[in-house]
């Protein structure tokens, strides 16, 4: 849904490129604004850690996101956070990003609010609300209309409820590659969701897209051979292993809730690193014992998983932790140059145990610099807007 | 109407523990689940195993027949009922008694708790919770017929324990057509394999390939 209604860099809703002229005016036209006061493209998430770093960003409001937990060498986070004044965080519980935040506002979770969302399927669905928010807390679209309102800019967020909104964004990915104007809370009731993209009022939505044709101007797919790139840390001199993160099943993302709610924390309240018995039997590491991981970034302590589930030169971490429980003290903060994600997957890392010297090395295999990464795809994502924009085909 | 039961298959189960989260919201035992999730051996494997009350039927209900107060009823249909609260005593012969090792003891309740297979949701022709929440059919409610069109898998209901065989009313899903499952044959056969190492009592290794 984010992508569809604009939340990108990059977007405005509908899929509109937020630097077409074309694009640009329309947008302008259905929010009542001069469009010279659109932003243009701005800087991907990844990239937002290094600018509030440097000072270039001097204020976020960060709603709903547990950067703290969820961005790699949280070191540079903390600094880039702490850097900002103010740092505003909407959230519904204190997450470890809402702890370095100057004012926290509290939210409200999903069946607090009323509205839609769109599935994996690319189907709209309705989310009704089920009680009211509690204390303070207050929907987001509140908090947002509220703060434009104190900032001088409340006649451009003139909304009585999320009906209101959900018609403003109709009307602003109308004409757009993803299409919403047709799409009635009425018709996604009657039809048990509508699938995007849904042009007209009588359009009964699309539930298979491309069947036809893909929204290139030739109508075909484009697709694209890319070459195996490695990652841009191996193992080597100090790192001798990799070390990947992932996901527990008891744990959602950055386990804000999760790890409130008892019997999913109970089933995993602190992570592990999940070791090979012969690389364990190497290092003289037993189950369950307490070692110290180790990066070119940082270090942390915690259990040992002695396992042979998982391959001897790898260690596994998951991710769903905060504080001196998070792995991403540890990971690379480099991005894949074309859509900027950061490589959770693997860098170069050594197991020790407790009593172990740190002893100076030489550091782990680098293939790549951010000058030198060859770009994963033969264009740039700018390139990409000529093509869904010209398709009007479906 | 054919009989509506649980089909229990071991390789379907992923250990996610959606059946205890479900279990556990019952009012009836809120907060603690009935069904249990253990992983076999997590030093040698991630293979993980589902256990619920097989609801014994040959020899009819074990942990009932050493029940002195006749706290632990059958019902009818052959499903083994959780203990009556009014005449529990608490005396713990079922743990002894129960082949499978299913059912509890409540130490502050005094209460012996077990799955009763959500009576009050099968008797309505639901599924039991766990059923209704597990994503991969691991556990799986349904009669012979329906597992004969939508199921892949052998149902055994017999379980060997040495000399002893107990037919139950819950079904295990074997790869294989097999008379029984005898836990105890596949015991010695793992200790005959391991005995047989190079090690001696060694498990299985594999090989080094990387280090």
């Amino acid at each position: 849904m984010a992508v569809r209604w604009g939340r990108r860099p990059i977007n405005c809703p509908g899929y509109r490129h937020i630097d077409d002229p074309a694009d640009r005016e329309y947008i302008a036209g259905v929010w009542g604004i001069p469009v010279e006061e659109l932003p243009w493209e701005g800087a991907a998430a990844t990239e937002m850690v290094h600018l509030m770093a440097e000072g270039e960003i001097k204020s976020c409001r960060i709603a709903c996101s547990n950067l703290m937990v969820s961005l790699p060498d949280n070191a540079v986070v903390a600094r880039a956070l702490d850097n900002l004044d103010p740092l505003v965080v909407v959230d519904f519980f204190v997450s470890e990003t809402a702890e370095r935040a100057d004012v926290v506002l509290p939210g409200t979770v999903w069946c607090e609010d009323e509205g839609t969302t769109t599935n994996l399927e690319g189907r709209a669905i309705k989310i009704n609300q089920a009680s009211d928010p509690p204390g303070e807390a207050r929907r987001d679209w509140e908090i947002v209309a509220e703060l434009a309102r104190r900032l001088g800019r409340g006649q451009y967020f003139q909304y009585r409820n999320v009906h209101e909104i959900f018609d403003e964004m109709r009307l602003a990915t109308k004409g757009g590659v993803a299409d919403y104007y047709g799409i009635t809370w009425e018709k996604i009731d009657a039809q048990e969701g509508v699938f995007w993209p849904c042009p007209t009022l009588d359009h009964p939505g699309t539930p298979r897209l491309f069947a036809e044709w893909f929204a290139h101007p030739n109508g075909k797919a484009r697709m694209f051979a890319t070459p195996y790139r490695p990652p841009v840390e191996e193992p080597g001199g100090e790192f001798p292993f990799r070390l990947t993160t992932g996901r527990v099943v008891y744990h959602y993302l950055s386990g804000t809730q999760t790890r409130r709610l008892g019997f999913l924390n109970a089933q995993a309240p602190e992570p592990w690193v999940e070791i090979h018995p012969q690389a364990a039997e190497r290092l003289g590491i037993q189950n369950d014992e307490v070692v110290r991981v180790r990066t070119a970034r940082g270090q942390m302590e915690l259990k040992a998983l002695v396992v042979p589930t998982i391959r001897p030169d790898t260690r596994f971490i998951p991710f769903h932790y905060g504080h001196r429980h998070a792995v991403k003290q540890l990971t690379n903060p480099v991005v894949d140059p074309t859509v900027k994600i950061p490589e959770y997957k693997a860098c170069a890392a050594t197991v020790e145990k407790l009593d172990a010297e740190v002893q100076p090395g030489p550091g782990p295999t680098v293939n790549f610099t951010p000058e030198t990464a060859p770009q994963m795809f033969p264009y740039t994502v700018g390139e990409t807007k000529a093509g869904p924009r010209d398709a009007k085909a479906y | 109407m054919a009989v509506k039961t649980l089909f229990v298959d071991p390789s379907r189960c992923i250990g996610c523990r959606s059946c205890e989260a479900a279990c556990r919201e019952c009012d009836s035992h809120k907060g603690e689940s009935m069904v249990m999730v253990d992983f076999v051996d997590r030093g040698m494997s991630v293979a993980t195993q589902p256990t619920v009350c097989m609801h014994c039927q040959d020899p009819v209900a074990p942990c009932a027949q050493v029940c002195p107060v006749m706290a632990i009823l059958i019902s009818p249909d052959g499903v083994v009922q959780m203990a009556e609260p009014s005449r529990c005593i608490g005396c713990r012969n079922y743990v002894y008694a129960c082949p499978f090792g299913v059912p509890k003891f409540d130490v502050q309740a005094r209460l012996m708790k077990k799955c009763n297979l959500c009576y009050d949701r099968t008797a309505q022709d639901l599924k039991p919770w766990c059923a209704q929440d597990c994503p991969t059919q691991a556990l799986w409610y349904g009669d012979d017929e329906e597992f004969m069109h939508q199921r892949e898998g052998h149902p055994v209901n017999v379980t060997a324990f040495g000399e002893q065989t107990v037919r139950t009313r819950v079904y295990f899903v074997m790869p294989e057509e097999t008379a029984q499952v005898d836990i105890s044959a596949l015991l010695d056969q793992i200790h005959a394999e391991a005995a047989g190492g190079e090690e001696g009592a060694q498990p299985r290794r594999e090989e080094a390939w990387i280090l």
